[in-house]
């Protein structure tokens, strides 16, 4: 318990990454709480990969880390872009109003 | 040791409450706030753990530009006044088959990690430590050399990114007067100067 080792870490990740996938299913307010719960899903899979660097003393997993960080960024400014343009046409962007493609 | 584990259960049980927050939280607002919070805490941890540019990345980047960005769309688009909680209105059918989906995702990721045993060649690889120096000395010299076309294709997805997302926000308004740089330099003194004989005791009209 007092000694943290790697099982804590991913431990940790496993949690975020649990309550970022019920953060996607069981959203009902808007869209930009799943983009957020994406957000989380992420950082998750970044806690992961830092702590296996780190305990296994291996740089590969930081740079990893890294790529994962810039295509995060990417898809933020992408989604939020998105979003942006459907509150301009359709004037809601609550998940239930959310269903042009009939899904 | 007993300081590290006290610091990570400290930044842990933040980085938890605050991710819990975030999906259950009424106020779209709040939800950005506690996404703050979480990222602040986990970027504590990795700087805790010994990845310390990661960590000072994880501050800028996500804290500096991502959370803000979340931040701005919020408060443009009108959404805060959205209060409504999760099991109101509407019956949804996809509430128990996500919370059975979610729940066995976590108890795999639990079996997984409570399992997990060293293997004896974990330490094997090609690019070890180098203990002498720090852990951004290291980085660059990794990703400066045998990352370096991942390191370029990241700033091209940078690059696309930012095209795509002002080709997709971007909106013609109607009535604007611009510039037009063109027309300014092409003119020439006589398409530009036009003499008028003004009648006497009759203005002219000069503007078209």
């Amino acid at each position: 318990m007092i000694e943290i080792g790697l099982g804590h870490y991913l431990s940790l990740g496993a949690i975020v990454f649990f309550l970022g996938v019920i953060g996607i299913f069981l959203n009902r307010k808007n869209v930009i709480v799943i983009l957020m719960s994406i957000e989380l899903i992420l950082l998750a899979v970044n806690i992961n990969l830092i702590s296996f660097s780190i305990f296994s003393g291996d740089i590969v997993g930081q740079i990893f880390t890294m790529l994962i960080l810039t295509v995060a960024a990417a898809e933020a400014a992408i989604g939020l872009a998105i979003i942006v343009i459907y509150y301009r046409n359709k004037g809601s962007i609550r998940v239930e109003d959310i269903h042009g493609m009939k899904g | 040791m007993l300081t590290h584990s006290i610091f990570f259960y400290f930044f842990s049980v933040i980085a938890i409450f605050s991710s819990l927050m975030v999906i259950t939280s009424r106020n779209t607002v709040n939800s950005v706030f506690f996404l703050i919070l979480d990222f602040i805490s986990v970027g504590c941890l990795f700087i805790m753990v010994g990845a310390e540019f990661l960590g000072m990345i994880i501050l800028i980047v996500y804290v500096g530009a991502v959370a803000v960005l979340f931040l701005f769309v919020v408060m443009m688009l009108n959404v805060a006044e959205q209060k409504q909680s999760w099991f109101i209105g509407k019956k949804s059918t996809h509430i128990p088959i996500g919370l059975i989906v979610s729940v066995l995702i976590l108890l795999e990721l639990l079996v997984v990690v409570g399992g997990w045993k060293y293997k004896d060649d974990l330490m094997s690889s090609n690019t070890l430590y180098i203990s002498d120096v720090s852990n951004t000395h290291q980085l660059g010299l990794v990703m400066y050399t045998d990352y370096i076309l991942y390191f370029q294709l990241s700033g091209v997805i940078l690059l696309l990114s930012m095209i795509g997302a002002i080709l997709l926000t971007f909106r013609q308004r109607k009535g604007l007067k611009k510039q037009s740089y063109f027309n300014q330099i092409s003119r020439n003194p006589s398409s530009s100067i036009e003499l008028i004989e003004v009648k006497s005791n009759q203005g002219v009209k000069i503007d078209d």
